[in-house]
């Protein structure tokens, strides 16, 4: 049975930033929806089934919070389930609303979601939970530094230096300019980037997202939903995901089945995202790539698992500037999760920036001549990763 | 409802506390036990021939117990290294060092804190923590049977 095509008719976000004051989470996450459903020009009572984009609540501190937000987003009455992969939940809710469309059992599918990753004071305390009691938890493991481990790893790997990291920075927050809902953006330089107060070796603080606030929705239809209300649909034409163990220290030696410094899982999702999508030659094929990387390491060894460059190549390409703004490749036209970073939606921000993208809605971030886009999102232990490409045309 | 708030800015502050008693477990604790008399146990399944570290009830690559308890060298590999130079809630007071190693003997790399190292100049002690470099096993004077009774040195 092959699966039924779906279509991205709408996408809503709201401003991202530290902390939204004037509102509760559930008044948040209504923005988001609201904004979808009228960018796809549909009403509540058109969405058969709901799907809630949300990681762990801690930071928001409500727990289970879908539980608080179902009459804000019109989930009533409507079969309505949460997706939670950590950083990957996007990607993962995504994959979830594709599926329920895909399998012609519903329509129209909502995909929300919201964090306030900075409600709470520390967000890399809550980040340390996630590890076991038994043998990792008491060594500081958090997502700042399980990825600073993996990026000296890359570095000794490959010779990448932190000024290549930096000039991802500049080129992001750049980026960002351009982007109505960005939490930081501006022009900066690498000297800003390395003289950042110390995080954790290599990371500088501008090295690292902030940690932001709002909210994230897409609507999802069938080929003939799209063509009643939507002249320039994204299809999602291929979606690829894996997962791995939490002991990172797994991904280390001869016998190691994946590579901790290369994201090397993102790979088998983009592969499998790609043969289904019929992407046979990213570099030619794809022009937009929105990227999970809420650290300036996470880009280039992502463009090299999804094709783009070989094993080690990314960081001189990125010097050159081959993933700027209007290049073959323009990667994170939005600044990607560098600037902005809501844990539970980031990566559904990822979809609707480069589903945006695809239906040429994308405002002053849209990129030329826009016919395929893929997204990503890693998230746990550097364990779940999502890719999802994205199309102007259908299959 | 078109509300004219004032304290815009206003919060309600709020905190939890939450106590838990964790099972440990035939693998944890035979692991725990070995480290009160100073030896590091791996687990390994002849299935696949692949040794773990921390020990695991099960080898994921074969889908088979593993069936086997092998000895860790007291020396090994780093595999990835950082400095934490940076202060978290409930997390130690920084500078500290902390290092993904591989014992010998044993195929996969576990974490915990490099410690007795110089890291007045953060660039330089990383220097030393490169992949590749051979560090050594030291156990607390009196090893209590929780991970923390060890650490690595260089």
């Amino acid at each position: 049975m092959s699966p039924q095509q779906v279509a991205v008719i709408g996408t809503g976000q709201t401003v991202f930033k530290k902390h939204h004051d004037d509102k509760t989470y559930v008044e948040l996450v209504q923005d988001a929806t609201l904004a979808a459903l009228a960018d796809a020009k549909m009403t509540p009572d058109e969405i058969d089934a709901v799907v809630f984009s949300m990681a762990p609540t801690e930071f928001a501190g409500i727990h289970d919070i879908e539980k608080w937000s179902v009459d804000s987003i019109f989930g009533a009455g409507k079969p309505l389930m949460r997706v939670h992969t950590g950083g990957a939940t996007g990607g993962s809710a995504l994959h979830a609303g594709y599926t329920h469309v895909a399998s012609g059992l519903f329509r129209n599918v909502l995909v929300v979601g919201a964090d306030r990753v900075a409600e709470t004071p520390d967000a890399q305390h809550i980040l340390n939970l996630i590890w076991d009691r038994f043998y990792e938890f008491d060594f500081a493991l958090n997502t700042v530094t399980m990825t600073a481990l993996s990026t000296q790893r890359q570095m000794a790997r490959y010779g990448t230096t932190e000024e290549q990291f930096a000039r991802v920075v500049v080129r992001a927050r750049a980026n960002a300019l351009k982007n109505p809902y960005a939490h930081l953006k501006g022009k900066i330089t690498v000297e800003d980037v390395m003289n950042s107060p110390a995080v954790a070796w290599p990371y500088k603080l501008f090295d690292c997202c902030p940690r932001s606030s709002g909210g994230a929705a897409m609507v999802l239809t069938t080929l003939d939903g799209a063509r009643e209300k939507c002249a320039s649909p994204a299809f999602i034409n291929g979606v690829g995901a894996t997962t791995s163990t939490v002991f990172q220290g797994d991904k280390t030696g001869p016998k190691a089945d994946v590579e901790y410094a290369d994201l090397a899982e993102l790979e088998i999702a983009g592969k499998e995202a790609y043969a289904q999508a019929g992407i046979t030659d990213p570099k030619k094929q794809i022009q937009v790539a929105e990227l999970y990387d809420p650290f300036s390491s996470m880009q280039f060894p992502q463009l090299e698992s999804l094709g783009f460059c070989e094993r080690g190549e990314a960081p001189a390409l990125s010097d050159a500037g081959a993933f700027d703004l209007g290049s073959d490749l323009t990667v994170s036209p939005s600044g990607g999760s560098l600037c902005t970073n809501p844990i539970g939606v980031t990566g559904l921000v990822r979809a609707i920036e480069a589903a945006n993208q695809v239906m040429q809605r994308a405002g002053d971030m849209q990129v030329s001549g826009v016919r395929n886009a893929v997204a990503t999102a890693i998230g746990g232990s550097a364990q779940f990763y999502t890719a999802s490409v994205f199309g102007a045309d259908h299959l | 409802m078109a509300t004219e708030k004032t304290q815009a800015s206003d919060v309600i502050s709020g905190e939890w506390n939450v106590r838990y008693n964790y099972s440990v477990g035939k693998v944890a604790g035979t692991f725990f036990d070995a480290l009160k008399e100073r030896k590091i146990l791996a687990t390994k399944s002849s299935k696949s021939g692949i040794s773990y570290l921390p020990p695991r009830a099960y080898c994921e690559r074969s889908f088979e117990p593993c069936d086997e308890w092998v000895e860790a060298g007291h020396e090994g590999v780093i595999e990835a290294a950082t400095i934490v130079s940076a202060a978290f809630e409930h997390l130690p007071p920084p500078p500290y060092a902390i290092a993904y190693v591989r014992l010998d003997g044993i195929d996969t790399a576990m974490i915990n804190f490099v410690r007795n190292l110089d890291m007045s100049d953060v660039g330089a002690a990383m220097e030393k923590l490169k992949p590749g470099t051979r560090v050594r096993v030291e156990f607390i004077d009196d090893p209590k049977g929780e991970v923390t009774d060890f650490h690595y040195v260089l």
